[in-house]
This record gives structure tokens, C-alpha cells and sequence, in this order.
């Protein structure tokens, strides 16, 4: 007699050690194995869109904040770099280098994050996770020096950022820079060669370059598939062209992949803060002459940014009064996440929750 | 002369009547039992909370009393102070007998662990046997957890801790045959006594191949399945909590301090070792395997369903098998006052097996069509 079996639903959040927030996954079991799985989001919708359309232009900067909360800085600077294009505004030397040192600091934090909780969904007793707190503390505490905050930082400005770099700034950072390899090295020792993460994490959950293509990801998940996208080279925003980096890639795009991609960009951007540091002017305005209540002309711009989860846009429509018309912003995890299904279908529920960890969401950015 | 022996006398000293003579040392002991339980349970929670803020690079709690000692009193009061939740739809009987089930058994394996010298609460001839049939009972305390409080997370727990349980348990009985097979008894006692060397040196891979499953078999990383919290939750107890929920909580540890002890007593020679008392000789033997067993959690991560079955029944139980072989044949072989040799031989041989299954061994698994 062959034995029956039956699936049934499991509600995976929206609460949820495991789900990064409040996001929902409604999947169908046969016993451990995925056979469906719908993702449900919205429990974090605050419809900052909206809220945008009833503040001035400079008032939005901390509602980008709220987006993808760790790393907010990237959030401005893409915010800001899109108000600047709508406007014309030419953003002065020094604040150009101050803008690109703190996204890639930004972007180290980011990945520390997304690797750390990465290893805490394969089930690392948060050991990973406080061992990448203690460098993002550093990051955070560099954060802290410049704008007094450590999380919904503020701190640029359309044509700029909000005000100078401390005198202590630098050689904190230089330090920092000098230490990092050595401690990614320590992480490497801890996780890269353990047998149980490998056989977790090979193989498992495979996007291959196609579907990440055709769906439109961006980041390291469509870098871990093997295609060399990267709005830094491809289109080169800000002053980017002007620093010398690579562009890692993954080989057959599973969680793996994506786990080492993120640690092989950490040292992509500490390269970048090298020379950054090296280059950048010694004094000079850190603002262009903006006005508190600018208002931009009549148009409408689309301006993007390579954020730590993927290609970060907004689209800004302008009726040339203080407050856009309307404000659209292009989420990166929402748009990696469309892939979900394709990857989790077949695998077991444990693996279910490492893809999700692998694709490092924030839903912050999902919801707005 | 054992403690017990000596107690009885007393009470005949004293003139009791005879039934007393057993009834009050049976008595005296669990109480004595319970508390030694008890305590060093409450100073495991301590430690592991302590220990594994060090291996995190942070402190841990240290605010109440010296070094956060106290902080395991505060838990329970915490805990004793909750309400007790009992699901809608849950078997109330079953939900309410799980607890007990899962706790009882970890009590009665203390009752063969010889403490110190003649501290055996009764010393069974087949102890081991006795240990491995009792420890087994509390897999029916997690299924009834899991199944009587109708929940889908702990309904994947129950299934995940049947397979996990059974298929681990018979590497660690084919590691403990090996262990009987050099003590020439089953009983703890004698096992302790033949000891002259530890077993440990005397057979590494029974050694490794049962604390191994013995981790499995008490649901520590990296085989915490039943409970993986960043999966399903916390597993079978996710609808426990107040006094309830106390029980896992101290049944989870007190199975590690089961377990501590019987590694402690099979393979490291129990109470056994010179100048300190060997009542301190084994709580500090137990304090280091339970110190071992915290260092594993906070460094892996966690197996899959699937590898975790593949790992027991394509690694640990041929390995335990070859491992009963070659000592059965060393028994034969190699005289009582040779016992060096075969630590050499076993050394070579664990090395050698480890080195082949590590290159062959595949956890295999992956993607289902479906």
C-alpha cells in the first residue's frame, strides 16, 4: 500500500525570529519539504511615499533614513544624488569624498549584518553575529563623530553633507582601514572553512543567472549568479570612475556565493576608503549653496545609486513648488525577493530560512 | 562497603525496624539526588550563560550577586512568576503530562552514577542498559509536547525529534558495548573501577562516536533540531510557559549534566584522579565536558534534517560498528597487562577511519522535485 501524504500550511512570520522583520511567508509543507510558498509583505508600510509629498525637499532626508535602516547613509546619498540631478546642483570636492568614504563604510556595515544573521539562520548560536557587531560598532561609533547619531543618521544634504568632518575623524578611520583585513581574516577562520556551513550553504538555493536577470536583481545576490553588474563601474555616479576597485562575482549563485561575495566586497571597499583618503582635498566647502527651501524646476528625474543590497533608485517628480509631486522609490530587496519562490521550492524548511537570510532584506526598504 | 551499606547500619544501631532499614536510605538518597540535580543544574546555567558571553566577546550576566551568580534564582522566580498558557486546541492532559515525562527520566539516570567512592544511590548490574532504556523515555515526553499542543512548528519538531532520537541512539549503544566489552561489566561502578587508564585514551572513537550522540541525543548544537530557533521557533516547547516551560528548561540542562556524567564515568575514569577528593574530581569532570559541549554551541552552525540522518546512519553507525569489531578482537587478543598497545592501535585506528570517512563520507541530500 503506498503511503499518503498530505501538505499543509505553515505561516512563517510576521513574527518571526528568523524573518528579519515582519515579513510573511505562507508555505506549503509536504512534511520538511517546500512545494509553495507565497511571500506577503506590507506589515512595515508607513507610506513614506506619501509622507514625502508633504515635506520639503530637505525635510525627506530623514524619512530615507527609515528605509533600509542599516545602512541609512546610502539611502541620503541616493536621495540626494536624485534631488541634485533634478536640480543642477554641484556638490563640492571635499563633500563628493566624504560622501563616497561613508557609503562604503556603509556598505561594509551592510554586508557585516547581512553575514553575520546570515550564519545565525544556519544556526551559529549568534557567535558570528557578535563578532561582525564588534567591527560595525567601530563603523558605528565613526557615524557617531560625525553626525552624533549611530543608526537614522541624517547626515547629508542636497548639494552635500550636513557639516565637516571632525579632526578626529580621519585618523580614526585610517586605523580602522588598517585593522579591517585582519579581522575579516579572523571571520574567514571562523566560518568559511567549517564543514557544517558548507554543507549547509553549498548548492543550496540556487538562482541562476537567467531568473536573476529576468527578474531584475540587483546587488550582491545578482553578482553571487555570476553577472558583473555594478552601477559603481557600469555607470559611474558621483566620483566612482575615479577610484580603482573590482567587481567580485559569484560562481553558480547560491547562499555560498552570496555569502562570500559580500565578504569579498568588504575589501573592495576598504580599497575604495584607501584611496578616497588619499585623494580627497584637505579643506573646502562640504555644501553647495542651497537653499533651506529650494525649489527645483518643473521636471521629473530618476536617480539611482549602488546601495549594499542592489541598485537603490528614486524617481522624483517635481511641480517647482518646496515639496516634490510625487516621490517613487525603487527597492532593491523588494525586487530581489520576486525570486523567492524559484529558489526555496524543493528545498527543507532549514534551508528555506538560509535563502531567505541570504538575500539580506530589510524591511524597511520592502514595505516603505 | 558503600555509603548505603554503611547508613543501614547505622539505622540498625539505632534499632529500627527492618523495613526502615530500606525505606529511609531510598528516601534520603532521591532527596539527595534531586538536590545535587538541582543545584549543579542551577550553576550549568549560570556557566553556559557566562561562558558563552566569553566565546561572544561580551560579559555575560554579571549583575546579580558576584559575577551574576545569582542570576539563575532570578530566571526561576522570572519564570514561576509567568502565567501558564495553555493552548485552545491542545490536549490538555497531554500538554500537561509532557513536562514531567521529559524531566522524570533524568532523575532516575542519576540513580547509577557513581558520585564518589560507594556514593551509588544502587548499583545495577547493568547499569548502562539501565541508562540508555531510561534516557530514552524522555523522546516520548517531547513527542507528547509536541503533538499535544497543536501547533505546526512543533508538530515539524515532534517528527524531526523521532528520527533524530532513534537513529542516534544506536551508534551511542554500539559505543558503550565497546565499553563493556573492556570493563568486562555493565554495571557504572565496576566500569569506574577498571579504569586504570581512561577509557578515553583506551578507545577514542567510542569516545568521540557517543559524544557525539549523546549531543544529539540531548538536542545541543550542532544537532539542535527539536528546537532550532531560527526555524521552527523554539520547537516542541513553543507553547509552554511558566512552571510548565521550567521543566524543559531544566530538563534540558539537567540532561546535559546526565550525560556530562556518564562521559565523565565510562570514559573518563568517573570520581577517579589523585589529591582532590573524588567527589570534586567529578564535578570538575563534569564541568569540563559540559564546558566542551558549550564551546561546540557557540561555534557551529547547525546540521539539516537530512544530513543529520545521513550523519548518523552513513557515518557514526558503521564507525561505531568497526569500532565494536576491532575491540572485541583487541579483548581477545591483547592481554589485560598490554593495555598500551592498544591504546596505540586504537589511536591509529581512529585516526585512520576519521581520515577515510572524512574523504568518502558525503551528507548527500539536497533539492526535491516536486
Amino acid at each position: 500500500m503506498p503511503v499518503k501524504t498530505e501538505s499543509f500550511y505553515l505561516n512563517v512570520g510576521p513574527q518571526h525570529p528568523s524573518t528579519h522583520g515582519v515579513f510573511r511567508l505562507r508555505l506549503t509543507l509536504d512534511g520538511e519539504v517546500v512545494v509553495d510558498v507565497e511571500p506577503i509583505v506590507g506589515y512595515l508600510h508607513r507610506g513614506i511615499e506619501k509622507l514625502a509629498e508633504t515635506r520639503t525637499y530637505t525635510q525627506i532626508i530623514p524619512l530615507t533614513d527609515r528605509l533600509d535602516y542599516l545602512a541609512s547613509m546610502t539611502d541620503n546619498v541616493a536621495y540626494c544624488l536624485a534631488v541634485e540631478k533634478l536640480a543642477g546642483i554641484k556638490v563640492p570636492e571635499r563633500a563628493e569624498y566624504i560622501r563616497i568614504i561613508i557609503s562604503e563604510l556603509m556598505r561594509i556595515s551592510s554586508h557585516m549584518m547581512a553575514v553575520g544573521f546570515y550564519l545565525n539562520d544556519c544556526g551559529a548560536f549568534f557567535t558570528p553575529v557578535l563578532y561582525m557587531w564588534r567591527e560595525r560598532e567601530k563603523i558605528l561609533d565613526l557615524f557617531d563623530m560625525l553626525c552624533g547619531q549611530r543608526l537614522l543618521y541624517n547626515y547629508m544634504r542636497v548639494g552635500g553633507v550636513s557639516q565637516d568632518l571632525p579632526d578626529d575623524f580621519l585618523p580614526a578611520l585610517k586605523k580602522f582601514v588598517d585593522e579591517m583585513p585582519k579581522y575579516i581574516g579572523e571571520y574567514n577562520q571562523l566560518i568559511k572553512d567549517n564543514e557544517i556551513f558548507l554543507a549547509r550553504s553549498k548548492g543550496v538555493g540556487i538562482l541562476p543567472k537567467e531568473t536573476a536577470v529576468n527578474i531584475g536583481a540587483s546587488g550582491p545576490v545578482l553578482r553571487a549568479s555570476g553577472v558583473k553588474w555594478d552601477l559603481r563601474k557600469m555607470d559611474p555616479y558621483s566620483i566612482y570612475d575615479r577610484f580603482d576597485f573590482d567587481v567580485p562575482i559569484g560562481e553558480v549563485g547560491d547562499c555560498y556565493d552570496r555569502y562570500w561575495v559580500r565578504v569579498l566586497e568588504m575589501m573592495q571597499s576598504l580599497r575604495i576608503i584607501e584611496q578616497a583618503m588619499k585623494q580627497m582635498p584637505q579643506e573646502g566647502p562640504v555644501i553647495a549653496d542651497v537653499p533651506q527651501f529650494f525649489r527645483p524646476p518643473k521636471g521629473e528625474t530618476y536617480g539611482y545609486i549602488e546601495a549594499p543590497k542592489g541598485n537603490l533608485g528614486f524617481y522624483i517628480v517635481s511641480d517647482g513648488s518646496i515639496a516634490p509631486y510625487r516621490l517613487h522609490i525603487f527597492p532593491p530587496t523588494l525586487i530581489n525577493i520576486t525570486a523567492l519562490k524559484d529558489m526555496m521550492v524543493g528545498w527543507k524548511v532549514a534551508d528555506m530560512i538560509i535563502i531567505f537570510g541570504s538575500m539580506d532584506v530589510v524591511l524597511g526598504e520592502i514595505d516603505r | 562497603m558503600t555509603l548505603l551499606d554503611q547508613f543501614q547500619l547505622f539505622l540498625k544501631g539505632l534499632g529500627w525496624p527492618e523495613w526502615a532499614w530500606y525505606a529511609v536510605p531510598a528516601i534520603v538518597g532521591i532527596l539527595v539526588i534531586i538536590v545535587f540535580v538541582l543545584t549543579i543544574v542551577i550553576v550549568f546555567i549560570w556557566w553556559e550563560r557566562r561562558l558563552i558571553s566569553r566565546f561572544q566577546i561580551r560579559l555575560g550576566p554579571n549583575r546579580c550577586g558576584p559575577e551574576g551568580i545569582f542570576q539563575p534564582i532570578a530566571t526561576a522566580v522570572k519564570i514561576l512568576l509567568k502565567e501558564d498558557i495553555v493552548p485552545d486546541k491542545a490536549d490538555k492532559l497531554i500538554h500537561f503530562l509532557a513536562p514531567i515525562i521529559v524531566f522524570m527520566p533524568i532523575l532516575l539516570i542519576f540513580a547509577v552514577i557513581p558520585i564518589s567512592q560507594g556514593a551509588v544511590l544502587v548499583d545495577l548490574n547493568v547499569g548502562i542498559v539501565y541508562v540508555i532504556a531510561i534516557s530514552s523515555i524522555s523522546v516520548i515526553g517531547i513527542f507528547m509536547a509536541a503533538w499535544g499542543s497543536a501547533n505546526k512548528y512543533s508538530y515539524i519538531s515532534g517528527m524531526r525529534s523521532i528520527a533524530q532520537m532513534v537513529s542516534y541512539e544506536l551508534p551511542v549503544v554500539l559505543s558503550l558495548v565497546g565499553v563493556a566489552l573492556v570493563a568486562g561489566s555493565f554495571s557504572t561502578v565496576k566500569i569506574v573501577e577498571a579504569q586504570g587508564i581512561p577509557f578515553i585514551l583506551m578507545m577514542p572513537l567510542g569516545f568521540m562516536i557517543f559524544f557525539l550522540g549523546s549531543l544529539a541525543e540531548m538536542n545541543r548544537s550542532p544537532f539542535d533540531l527539536l528546537e532550532a530557533d531560527s526555524e521552527i521557533v523554539a520547537g516542541y516547547h513553543i507553547e509552554y510557559s511558566g512552571m510548565k516551560f521550567a521543566m524543559f528548561y531544566l530538563g534540558e540542562y539537567g540532561v546535559a549534566l546526565a550525560y556530562a556524567g556518564i562521559i565523565t564515568t565510562l570514559f573518563l575514569s568517573g570520581w577517579q584522579g589523585p589529591l582532590l577528593p573524588p567527589v570534586i574530581w567529578f564535578i570538575v569532570k563534569v564541568m569540563l565536558v559540559f564546558s566542551v559541549i558549550v564551546w561546540i554551541r557557540s561555534t557551529v552552525p547547525r546540521f539539516r534534517v537530512d544530513q543529520l540522518m545521513s550523519f548518523a546512519w552513513k557515518c557514526m553507525l558503521p564507525l561505531a560498528v568497526i569500532n565494536l569489531i576491532i575491540i572485541a578482537i583487541e579483548v581477545l587478543a591483547i592481554p589485560a597487562a598490554l593495555q598500551w598497545v592498544m591504546i596505540i592501535v586504537n589511536f591509529a585506528a581512529a585516526g585512520l577511519l576519521v581520515l577515510l570517512w572524512s574523504r568518502l563520507f558525503t551528507l548527500g541530500g539536497g533539492r526535491v522535485e516536486v
